[in-house]
């Protein structure tokens, strides 16, 4: 075996790995099974630079699956032996099972991790291009590990929250496992409660009501003039097309003052109607920039042909452009209704009734010291899981509708 | 973005060429107006006549009390016998004005009295005209109270039956002054907001927000665009994963991290003691200033500011994670495999092959996103309230008008955000538009 950068790199990768991999398993440990785990560091670290050295020691082409078996061999002794045998810091006559797992975890992620960030690197002095190669994939994977924790910790934290109760909570902030043996009912304590007590199914049905009708009026006034702007000629229509979007930049807290003054006045404030006057002035823009767009892209010849064939211009735009421009069209309501669905600032200052919360509205009444967390973190969780669902399922709607049109965040 | 449709543009604008028929390109014009007159109108209502609002409210003295203008109340009472026949009895109409400062003028007072009574006595701003009567007032002042009476005797028929004279509700009416109207006006809302020096480190504050958030969310964004920009299994999972922060509602993320990170028994604050980073539970939201300690220098780190940054970081570094993403995609694979053959690490690739490619894309998202961060709302006020040195300009709205009741005060700081907001919408024209074109 050459010594060289190689192997310095290595270490330093298998270093790396043998940390996160016992800190987030650790943490993982704690979280899923409530154990009062703290993971030695020292120990991972150690163990991930042995793994390391062991794959590196053999040429690329002469790695086989018993390299790594050794490797990964290597990491549960090193592992082992640095932590006097409780790398959780726990006895290991307690729990076994369970810290065996996780010992196992640790050992299978740093053998692949070291495996895949080592692939074709050797010991001995490397070439600039495969010195960061490697660089590069222990960045890339740091990124995975990153990215994949802060989103899924803070969606974690509040699917468990709402499935526990309080004082266990306040007794060990850690221990976000759940006792599947309590029985389904009571598990879903909150989540009953808040229909049953919080009103929650009819703030449900008013947020997907004024979500939908946002939608349709949104439809119905931005799809006239978005053809208009696409596809007719009048005078001032580029500074138009280009101006659309400065609507985007006024901030919509700019407009509460006057807009409640105005509304209170009018009677409009504490109602639906209100905002669905609102809403949709805030969509309109960005929906009709959208489909503008889109609209151009359909070959004006389909459209030219209608009007040879004495369809009148409604009739044009009904029989031929819309059905082609379907699927911009999904994306718009997509787009709008998640707006609408996520909608704050509006629904706060303008609904003091309860009878016509909307969802956004809803929660936020939630969040006082007299309502348990887990109430709150349900409600939060019953807001969330539609809009997701919707995304998930149509995600390629949204995500088309999102980098065309640029979102207003 | 707006890049991305301006590709087409060139070749499908051209509408049907028709310009030279005067009537029938006056006939397509008027069409188009038609169309857009919908949108017009919305936007005229509920975005730009608002924007204009402000300045007229800022410079009035109109508190949030002054939105339910004063209006005349009254309360009818029946003094005396009326199941005497020939006792005098007496009606009397209280009334006052419900606000304490403005007065209400014109003040009309009608009712229907019962018949088989007689009026014997009568107020002299009252006049009977068959059953009804009708008072008139000139001025009620702000707070004041009247008393109207009239006296009046039954006869047999009636005592015999009475009936209340208060079973007829008497209307009351006048017009008062409405405050968002009148041409009462005034500096003082802008002579409060900036003469505290409070204004000062709330701007401070937000130049500071908008700036990291937005560098935050840029970086984050290129960072996780590089790890997917190459193929894998599972690729589109981990796109849909990584933009759920920014899909979920902006009131279930912001408590979650609320909860996450909360001092006492925050599930986050409880990893970093168990894994001996911190002894205590650290306030992120609550505390102000954190005081590090660098080589003797105390550095006074502002936690909450950070914490709120952070936040604004994650939510939206999917958004530009994407549009890096789809510009990344849309780059030639050309240009790296003659990079490959001469050579060039993937470092190298990265520095004079992708940074430069999404130079432009990554400036249109930077000056977007600094406005759209500078305009954001929710997400500081469900954090924080704005509590803890994180009071941004648009929390400060909020503040004045709402909490401090003070709309003119309110208004008035809406309208710096206002002119703030022209100096970057100038810069968007200038250097942003003209790139997508």
């Amino acid at each position: 075996m050459r010594i060289g950068t190689g192997l310095l790199l290595s270490l330093i990768s298998g270093l790396i790995w043998g940390v996160i991999a016992i800190v987030i398993t650790g943490i993982s440990l704690t979280l899923i099974t409530g154990l009062a785990a703290t993971p030695i560091i020292s120990a991972g670290a150690l163990a991930g630079a042995v793994n390391a050295a062991i794959i590196i020691s053999r040429a690329p082409k002469n790695r086989t699956p018993g390299l790594y078996l050794v490797a990964f061999a290597a990491v549960v002794i090193a592992m082992m032996l640095v932590s006097f045998g409780m790398p959780f810091s726990l006895s290991f006559s307690q729990n076994s099972a369970t810290q065996a797992f996780g010992v196992g975890l640790i050992a299978l992620a740093i053998t692949f991790a070291n495996r895949m960030c080592l692939m074709d690197a050797h010991a001995g002095m490397l070439k600039r291009y495969s010195f960061d190669l490697v660089i590069v994939r222990v960045f890339k994977g740091l990124g995975f590990v990153f990215f994949s924790v802060i989103v899924i910790l803070p969606f974690y934290v509040m699917v468990m929250t709402s499935l526990k109760n309080q004082q266990d909570l306040f007794l060990n902030p850690l221990d976000l496992s759940i006792d599947l043996s309590q029985g389904f009912a009571s598990l879903t304590d909150s989540y009953v409660e808040l229909f049953t007590q919080f009103n929650f199914g009819s703030f449900l049905l008013t947020s997907t009501i004024v979500s939908v009708s946002t939608v349709l009026i949104t439809l119905a006034f931005s799809i006239p003039g978005a053809y208009a702007v696409a596809r007719l000629k009048f005078p001032g229509q580029t500074v138009l097309s280009s101006s659309i979007l400065l609507i985007y930049l006024v901030p919509m807290i700019v407009l509460v003052i006057p807009l409640y003054a105005v509304f209170s006045q009018l009677g409009l404030r504490n109602s639906l109607v209100g905002l669905l006057i609102v809403y949709p002035a805030t969509t309109v823009p960005v929906a009709l920039y959208m489909l503008q767009g889109y609209f151009r892209g359909i070959p004006a010849e389909l459209e030219e042909a209608g009007l040879m064939d004495g369809l009148s211009r409604l009739g044009v735009i009904w029989k031929i452009t819309l059905p082609l421009a379907l699927p911009a069209l999904a994306s718009v309501s997509l787009y709008v209704f998640m707006i609408a669905w996520n909608e704050f600032l509006f629904a706060f200052m303008f609904l003091d009734d309860p009878g016509i919360f909307t969802l956004s509205r809803g929660v936020v009444s939630l969040n006082s010291s007299e309502v348990p967390r887990q109430h709150l973190m349900a409600g939060a969780v019953i807001a969330t899981v539609p809009i997701l669902a919707i995304f998930l399922w149509f995600e390629r709607f949204l995500v088309q509708g999102l980098t065309a049109g640029s979102v207003k965040g | 973005m707006t890049t991305s449709h301006s590709t087409q543009t060139p070749s499908a604008t051209a509408p049907p060429k028709k310009s030279k028929l005067g009537p029938m390109a006056r006939r397509e014009a008027k069409l188009a107006l038609w169309m857009l007159a919908p949108t017009f109108l919305i936007v005229m209502g509920i975005v730009l006549f608002p924007l204009l609002a402000n300045f007229w409210i800022s410079v009035k003295p109109v508190k949030l009390s002054d939105l339910r203008p004063p209006t005349p109340v009254v309360s009818e009472r029946v003094r005396g016998d009326m199941d005497v026949a020939g006792e005098e009895f007496r009606i009397q109409y209280r009334m006052r004005n419900s606000s304490q400062t403005g007065a209400i003028d014109d003040v009309v007072l009608t009712d229907t009295l019962p018949s088989g009574i007689t009026i014997t006595d009568i107020d002299p701003a009252c006049e009977i005209t068959g059953q009804n009567v009708t008072c008139r007032l000139d001025r009620l002042e702000g707070g004041d109270r009247q008393r109207l009476e009239l006296k009046a005797t039954a006869n047999t028929d009636f005592a015999a039956n009475p009936v209340s004279p208060r079973d007829s509700e008497p209307t009351l009416t006048g017009t008062s002054e409405n405050i968002l109207t009148n041409n009462q006006f005034t500096l003082d809302n802008f002579a409060r907001i900036f003469d505290s020096r409070e204004f000062w480190s709330v701007l401070w504050v937000t130049i500071a927000y908008t700036v990291f958030g937005t560098l935050g969310a840029l970086v984050l964004g290129l960072f996780a665009a590089q790890i997917l920009n190459k193929p894998f299994k599972g690729r589109s999972i981990i796109r849909g994963l990584f933009l759920f922060p920014y899909v979920a509602p902006v009131i279930a993320v912001a408590f979650t991290w609320v909860i996450l990170l909360d001092p006492f028994n925050g599930t986050f604050n409880a990893i970093l003691q168990r894994m001996n980073v911190t002894d205590a539970g650290v306030n992120f939201f609550g505390q102000r200033a954190l005081p590090i300690d660098i080589f003797g220098l105390t550095i006074e780190f502002p936690l909450a500011l950070a914490t709120v940054i952070a936040f604004e970081a994650w939510r939206y570094f999917p958004l530009s994670f994407l549009f890096i993403l789809a510009r990344m995609q849309s780059i030639s694979s050309d240009m790296y495999e003659a990079a490959e053959v001469d050579g060039a690490s993937p470092l190298q690739q990265f520095w004079h092959i992708s940074l430069p490619q999404l130079l432009g894309i990554l400036s249109t998202l930077f000056l977007l996103r600094f406005i759209w961060t500078f305009n954001k709302f929710d997400d500081i006020f469900l954090l924080t309230g704005g509590a803890a040195g994180t009071r941004t300009l648009t929390v400060d709205v909020y503040e004045q008008g709402f909490a401090l009741s003070n709309l003119g005060a309110g208004a008035a700081v809406a309208v710096a955000i206002f002119i703030l907001l022209l100096v970057f919408a100038v810069f968007y024209f200038k250097f942003v538009h003209r790139e997508d074109q």
